[in-house]
């Protein structure tokens, strides 16, 4: 005797979404943690030294947090104005910052009190950077200018006016101490070589800079400004490689993962996006604000992004080891001893065994479709759609009832409550050309059964209205979807035979015939 | 044109078990069936095939314990005679000649030597008019007797075996007829008759469809075609009849049956649930559903602890008196058509073909066994006449067996047609197929041909459909991801011209695709989607397709609907040579250049065999069978034959199985093989007899006493081992007769005994 074979749900697959290493890779982060700060977080940078510390420029201070510490190690306060872009120097020991009256600090990390301080720019100061070989600092400020400063001697060394705008984006070169990069309002990046004193790489990132970054190789360039994140071949002077669009507000930042280089950018659209090798979005993450500012920790460990509302959200890694103390707690538990009693137990060779017969656990719609209780059936898998907002196994029990013939006794005899779930349901996923088949023959053979009876209830009248309109929409629709293949089958003639092959596909024909059983039940309705 | 006589149509394993009710042996051992010419006998505990009774000529349509000897058996058959068997050890004792067709067999126990049978009218048309007629068995201890003492009991019955049936220990027979029911009172010699309205006022279908009587109680229990079950008391007296009903089946009542003491009532039908009703409580019923295909006999064992119901799926199911299935018996399924081809599975090389509604089944021809079901279409089958299910259409193996794909399609009456292709992976832990991706809309209407690309690197399939197209689909390779995926995809479509196509088919090393589009042939290059060339032989649509192999790989081969039968050279892209036959399958031999043509004409089927390169043909079977063939599959033998005649040559490597439309798969038998089988099945009766006699043991003794005496001293004179034959001799004569085995047995042993050694003779040239 076979048992009951339950009804099949099929599985559809989402629609653009696939699962990738990268996909799991960024999944693999746990909820973020958030910690207040005073002002809108503008800049994190995290000490390339092993306890890897950030610190966090926000308002007046800066603050610098250990990986796990969710309160500050050491913070930075003796800023008159808003201070702005504290970074770390190559060995971690010293911390420069500018600030919104123009003065840049330079701080060793273990005191509290400044131990340089760079006077020369007449505006604020958004951006401080150390230059490779640790001796020099490299600033950019709203008064145009970039200038160099000797850290042991506290005095310029140079000042360079090119850019004819703000000064908001800085990032030295790693691999010549000569050599930085700056983005400007102007909507310019420029190359700076120290050597000549001057630009020598001009680019037109086409919206005021943001964000420049450099890859480890030092021969791509990023650029964000506007909307887009632009990609920079250097080597080859300067040319542009890829220019992304995937945020719709400007994009403030934007930092590199130190495992395979992914870049992440975010922006003020709340969104902070993972690209991979070839500049696909491979993951997504959500904030409660405008992000400004973002840093990831060496090997990934943590993703700190900060916000205009002053919230900085640090997100972790997930570690293997944290899920397996999880469950080996858990195995310790008593429940379980019980549960286990005589599982594990090994049959010696000369017992004899019997089989305990397995139970089949059956869903409710199929333990209703087993005894044959068809009504009973349709209703229980109506309420699992309203209550788990699974279409499909709704649709898979439609398509039972179809199957064996007896869907119109199912959808016979309703009252108006039960009716109005089942037009409900037609009117949220009737033009869904994946359900639309079972769903009209559904829509048929309802308009057959209570055509006589429909205008007792008004409710009904005005969900068959409603159905009415969206069927027509939906006939106009591919309609049209219909007129534009035929003009792409023009274009397509004219081209190699090969071609034509190609594209045509199926997609023309279902549409086809989706479009002409949807007109006709529209058609019915109408009559109706 | 080579005739031969030494190649001949046989016909092979797997006929319908299900034909007649299956009985129980008295001791619950023994399960035995009708299948084919032969009377089956299967273990009941282990469900094995023990051994057959083999003797009659044609089908074998009834069997029956004999109510005198509860070993023995009388079966009767449409060759006109009865045979009487000890089926234990599988020995013919008797055959009556009777004369005509038989198509039933009653006895009871209170009728000895009497046998009623089913014959048809001899004056009538064949299968209209039935007679019951009772046969006074003659006493004579001959093997063969004619019993041509005939008496009619009634004439118009029923052909449906099940509507006559015996009453208390047979003191009358009733019969049933459209809506009459008879009681034949043999006391009285009287039959009363009792009918129903063709129809109730509910518009209830009232004939009768099987009968079962009460073997203690007077009461008969009657089916009917809307499903009511009907009992009838009081009978004796024809006024005062009374019947009550009971409807549970909704549809015809196939089979009922009380149990040896009356308790209980079986009932079973198309839903294939087998209902237990309680004599006397009529409400009270159990159930055992889901048994397969729709229930068509039931039987109980004598002692009443065992049941067995026979299916329309070709099964017979033992089930426990305490309603737990425990053994199965399955033959070949045989629905109304086999919609797939006959296919062989690479792994196993078990036939395979669509069995159970929705099921693949693989069945061993070398062992004649049904191996398995592998589910197609996971569905809850409901049985219910006239329900569209889904059923398997299409089936293809790639060349290593690692892959199936599969087609299973319903709505072929409405207009709305649901198909489904899926593939299936092999699974080496479980050895057997699982399922891999479902491609819910592969085509926009119905699949036509499909088949998998033959090179052993890479595996793809080609489905063609009416939609005008063809497919091509791989596994894996998905260009986004950059993984290698294990489901399949679409590679690539191609069509022509709009046309649609009608068959497809890959060359021997996989390098060509070619597909028929209605008159056109058209050559595809697999690796490029290039359309190669076109072939086209008008008029007449393509049919079948097939690409020679070995030293024939240049030619292609097609036969069209206008009896043309072409081929094709691919190096000039000419047609080589083209015959006017009427092919109705085309089947190449996988292991050989030889292709087999079966032709339909003048209502016989003519075979054959030829190789591409010649339009002469080497071997030609007329008049093969007198139904068309539409299937037919090339089986590797385990070892090939060696056989060197020209006309039996092509059967050294494989064998050819054919399906008839009458649903009979034949084959085609040497005569070397047929030798070979016969010497096997010698050695094999000698064996036995060492094995099982004990006596053996006895002689066997004496007998290697005698050989050592003889290799001892065979100078000497023969007087010692005459003295130990005497004793063998005097020691067989001298032992009752029934504690010795059967003759047959025993026989050559005993002319041994009496010969003189010459043992030592022998040995003496060897040295």
């Amino acid at each position: 005797m076979a048992s009951f074979k339950p009804t099949k749900v099929q599985f559809l697959p989402k629609l653009g979404e696939k699962v990738t290493e990268d996909t799991l890779y960024w999944k693999n982060y746990k909820s973020p943690v958030q910690i207040k700060e005073f002002g809108a977080v503008t800049k994190i940078d995290f000490s390339p030294l092993a306890p890897h510390n950030y610190a966090v420029t926000a308002s007046t201070r800066i603050h610098v947090y250990g990986l796990h510490s969710q309160e500050p190690i050491r913070s930075f306060t003796r800023f008159r104005d808003t201070a702005y872009g504290g970074s770390f120097r190559g060995d971690g020991k010293l911390l420069v910052a500018g600030s919104e009256e123009g003065l840049i600090r330079l701080f060793d990390i273990c005191g509290r009190v400044a131990l340089r301080q760079f006077t020369g720019h007449s505006k604020a100061v958004h951006v401080t950077s150390f230059l490779s070989d640790g001796f020099r600092v490299v600033s950019g400020s709203d008064d145009l200018t970039c200038r160099v400063w000797d850290v042991p001697s506290a005095v310029e060394l140079s000042s360079i006016t090119e850019h004819t705008d703000y000064i908001r984006a800085l990032a030295p070169s790693k691999l010549n101490p000569d050599l930085f990069v700056t983005g400007s309002y102007d909507h310019t990046v420029k190359v700076f070589d120290m050597r000549s004193g001057s630009s020598v790489m001009t680019m037109q990132h086409g919206h005021p800079v943001e964000c420049v970054l450099l890859y480890p190789s030092e021969a791509l360039l990023v650029s964000t400004g506007g909307r887009y994140v632009k990609i920079w071949d250097l080597l080859k002077g300067g040319q542009e490689l890829v220019s992304l669009k995937n945020h719709h507000k400007t994009v403030t930042c934007a930092c590199l993962s130190s495992v395979g280089n992914k870049l992440l950018t975010g922006s003020l659209d709340r969104h902070v996006k993972v690209y991979n090798s070839s500049y696909k979005v491979v993951h997504n993450f959500d904030c409660d604000a405008s992000i400004l500012s973002m840093a990831v920790a060496p090997d990934d460990e943590v993703v700190a992004v900060g916000m205009t509302n002053g919230v900085l959200s640090v997100r972790h890694r997930k570690h293997k080891k944290d899920k397996e103390t999880l469950t080996s707690r858990r195995r310790r538990g008593p429940s379980y001893r019980v549960f286990v009693k005589g599982k594990n137990f090994v049959p010696r060779q000369d017992d004899f065994l019997v089989s305990k017969p397995v139970k089949q656990y059956l869903r409710k719609y199929d333990k209703q479709l087993k005894s044959f209780e068809v009504s009973k059936a349709l209703d229980t898998a109506l309420q699992m759609w309203t209550r788990t907002s699974k279409p499909e196994v709704t649709v898979a029990v439609i398509i039972e009832l179809n199957r064996r013939g007896t869907l119109k006794n199912a959808l016979a005899g309703r009252n108006e409550e039960s009716l109005t779930k089942i037009l409900n349901f037609l009117l949220k996923h009737i033009f869904d050309p994946r359900f639309s088949r079972p769903l009209l023959t559904v829509g048929d053979i309802v308009l057959d059964l209570y055509r006589q009876v429909l205008h007792q209830s008004p409710v009904v009248e005005r969900q068959l209205q409603r159905l009415m309109e969206v069927l027509g929409r939906e006939a106009e629709l591919q309609q049209e979807l219909l007129q534009v293949l035929g003009i792409l089958d023009t274009l397509f003639a004219s081209l190699t035979p090969r071609k034509e092959v190609l594209w045509e596909e199926h997609c023309p024909m279902s549409l086809n015939n989706h479009c002409v059983s949807v007109s006709s039940v529209s058609a019915d309705v109408c009559r109706i | 044109m080579v005739e031969t006589s030494d190649i001949r149509v046989v016909r092979c394993g797997g006929s319908k078990v299900n034909l007649t009710p299956p009985i129980i042996s008295s001791d619950s051992r023994f399960v035995l069936c009708t299948s084919g010419d032969l009377v089956k006998v299967y273990s009941t505990r282990t469900e094995e095939w023990l051994h057959s009774l083999q003797g009659h000529t044609n089908q074998v349509t009834g069997i029956t314990l004999n109510p005198a000897n509860h070993l023995q058996v009388y079966s009767c058959s449409v060759d006109g005679t009865v045979k009487l068997w000890d089926f234990i050890d599988g020995i013919l004792i008797k055959t009556f000649v009777i004369g005509c067709p038989l198509f039933a067999i009653y006895v009871s126990e209170k009728h000895t030597g009497v046998l009623f049978l089913h014959v048809s009218m001899a004056t009538d048309s064949k299968n209209e008019c039935f007679q019951l007629v009772s046969v006074h068995l003659p006493k004579s201890a001959e093997q063969e007797v004619e019993a041509k003492e005939m008496s009619a009991v009634s004439s118009h019955i029923s052909k449906n075996p099940s509507c006559t049936a015996f009453g208390r220990g047979g003191e009358y027979i009733a019969f049933a007829r459209h809506l009459q029911l008879n009681v034949y009172f043999f006391r009285k010699q009287k039959t009363y008759s009792f009918s129903l309205k063709a129809t109730d006022k509910k518009g209830a279908k009232n004939a009768f469809t099987c009968i079962a009587c009460h073997p203690t109680d007077d009461c008969i229990a009657t089916g009917h075609e809307d499903g009511k079950i009907r009992l009838w008391r009081n009978f004796i007296h024809k006024k005062e009849y009374t019947y009550s009903t009971q409807h549970w089946h909704h549809n015809a009542v196939n089979t009922l049956c009380f149990t040896p003491e009356g308790t209980h009532l079986l009932s079973g039908g198309i839903e294939s649930v087998l209902v237990q009703w309680q004599y006397g409580a009529d409400n009270r019923k159990e159930f055992l559903p889901r048994l397969g295909g729709s229930i068509l006999h039931i039987s109980a064992s004598s002692d009443g602890q065992l049941f067995c119901t026979s299916h329309s799926d070709n099964k017979i199911t033992v089930i426990e008196s305490s309603f737990k299935v425990c053994g199965v018996i399955q033959g070949l399924v045989k629905g109304d058509a086999v919609l797939t081809d006959l296919m062989i599975d690479p792994r196993s090389k078990a036939l395979v073909l669509n069995g159970k509604p929705g099921h693949l089944q693989f069945y061993s021809l070398l062992r004649d066994k049904h191996l398995y079901n592998l589910d197609i279409v996971q569905q809850e089958y409901i049985y219910e006449a006239g329900l569209d299910q889904f059923e398997v259409v299409k089936a293809a193996f790639d060349i290593k067996g690692s892959w199936l794909a599969t087609v299973e399609e319903r709505g072929k009456k409405s207009s709305d047609l649901e198909f489904f292709l899926k593939l299936w992976a092999f699974d080496e832990r479980t050895q057997s197929f699982v399922l891999n991706t479902t491609i819910t809309a592969a085509h926009t209407d119905r699949i036509i041909s499909m088949c998998f690309s033959s090179s052993e690197e890479t595996t793809m399939l080609v489905t063609a459909a009416e939609d005008s197209q063809f497919k091509a689909w791989c596994q894996g390779a998905d260009a986004d991801t950059q993984q290698d995926q294990n489901f399949w995809s679409c590679d690539f479509v191609g069509s022509y011209h709009k046309l649609n196509p009608t068959n497809c088919s890959f060359s021997a090393d996989s390098s060509l695709l070619a597909v028929s589009f209605q008159e056109v042939i058209t050559i595809w290059s697999p690796d490029t989607w290039e359309m190669l060339t076109t072939l086209c032989q008008p008029p007449g649509v393509i049919r079948d397709l097939c690409f020679g192999r070995l030293s024939c790989s240049k030619y292609l081969l097609g036969t069209t609907t206008k009896n043309l039968l072409c081929c094709w050279n691919l190096l000039t892209c000419e047609l080589e040579w083209s015959t006017s036959v009427d092919v109705s399958k085309l089947q190449p031999d996988p292991f050989s250049e030889n292709v087999a043509a079966f032709s339909y004409q003048s209502k016989h089927t003519d075979l054959f065999v030829f190789k591409p390169s010649e339009p002469r043909p080497l071997f030609t079977n007329k008049n093969v069978c007198s139904e068309k063939v539409h299937r037919a599959v090339f089986v590797p033998r385990e070892e090939p034959l060696n056989s060197c005649d020209e006309s039996t040559q092509w059967l050294n490597r494989s064998q050819l199985y054919f399906l008839t439309q009458n649903m009979d798969l034949l084959t085609f038998s040497t005569a070397t093989e047929e030798d070979r089988m016969l010497s096997s099945s010698k050695q094999l009766v000698i064996d036995d007899s060492v094995a099982v006699t004990p006596f053996y043991l006895l002689l066997g003794k004496h007998r290697q006493q005698q050989q050592k005496l003889n290799t001892q001293s065979h100078p000497v004179s023969d007087k010692p081992q005459q003295t130990q034959g005497s004793v063998t001799i005097k020691e067989l004569l001298h032992t009752p007769a029934h504690v010795l085995p059967a003759a047959s047995v025993l026989c050559s042993m005993f002319v041994n005994s009496f010969l003189i050694s010459n043992t030592g003779v022998q040995q003496d040239p060897l040295r």
